[in-house]
């Protein structure tokens, strides 16, 4: 792999990172959790609450928030793949909607990096309300580097600009 | 008179979120939503996901207008969204309007976009698909 963390790049823990992550602004809004994660994936958390509801009487979470999980979960995964913590940003992100949710359920979103290169990140991964082989929404993203990483060549004398 | 039909366009989510019916344009709600902490992304930035919540506020807020406008009883369930993020939302207020692309009898395909100060240059865009469901007996 062409990516690979410098040796001097942080190493990067998700079950550490994500609570100071999801402390506040609109994840801390949410109240997402951190769950679990493993070498290019992370679960996270969205605790159903009452006024985080798709429609007025029914008791399911809105798609809404669930694209906001996803869209975390997906940051997560690539930090946990690459193992540094950098800039990234969403450029697209597709949820299909398998099955509704149980009312008054958490949904979980698992995301996993799947494929890096030195500018995009391609992402998969599901929602699911307990059951991760049963899930309510499949999702599939393209982050990039906001910033450019700039690889130095020391053998070949290249300029590291 | 139907220009602004008696429709719930504001889901509790986008209620709890700060969206609002900003006006209506053509008998189609344009939303907005304030900057506020709870859609504050990245420091400055607004997070992608507020922003894919007001984009489908406003394309179930123009299906459901158009159903009513049409007479239609009908139930919605989201079958997919696709969301482009195309810029970087700033500390200021953002708007979304939606445009029905196609309305059949069982689906509909909706493409929105959301802006801040300039509508020609959208932070972002999305299309849906949206299942069109008997109201309950």
């Amino acid at each position: 792999m062409s990516d690979d963390p410098a040796p001097s790049d942080p190493v990067f823990d998700p079950a550490k990172a994500a609570p100071f992550l999801m402390a506040r602004a609109h994840n801390g809004w949410l109240g997402l959790r951190y769950n679990a994660h493993g070498e290019d994936w992370v679960e996270l958390e969205l605790p159903w609450r009452a006024d985080l509801l798709g429609e007025d009487g029914r008791e399911v979470l809105a798609s809404g928030p669930i694209v906001s999980l996803m869209d975390m979960a997906s940051g997560l995964s690539i930090w946990t793949r690459m193992n540094t913590f950098r800039a990234i940003a969403t450029l697209d992100l597709r949820v299909d909607y398998t099955r509704p949710a149980r009312e008054r359920m958490s949904v979980f979103g698992r995301a996993q990096c799947y494929r890096s290169t030195r500018s995009a990140f391609f992402v998969r991964g599901v929602a699911h309300d307990g059951d991760p082989d049963d899930p309510v929404a499949h999702i599939q993203g393209v982050f990039m580097n906001i910033v450019a990483r700039t690889v130095a060549l020391p053998a070949e004398g290249a300029a590291n600009v | 008179m139907s220009d602004t039909p008696d429709i719930r366009v504001l889901t509790p989510y986008a209620r709890s979120l700060g969206i609002s019916v900003d006006r209506w344009e053509d008998r189609v709600p344009v939303v907005r939503v304030a900057f506020s902490e709870a859609v504050l992304g990245r420091p400055g930035a607004l997070h992608g996901g507020a922003i894919s919540g007001l984009l489908e506020t406003a394309g179930y807020g123009a299906l459901r207008a158009r159903l009513a406008q049409d007479g239609r009883e009908a139930g919605m369930k989201p079958i997919n969204i696709t969301v482009q993020f195309l810029r970087s939302g700033k500390e200021k207020p953002s708007f979304a309007s939606a445009r029905i692309v196609k309305l059949g009898r069982r689906t509909a395909n909706i493409s929105v976009e959301a802006w801040q100060d300039d509508r020609t240059k959208p932070i972002a865009s999305a299309v849906m698909n949206v299942m069109i469901t008997e109201p309950a007996a």
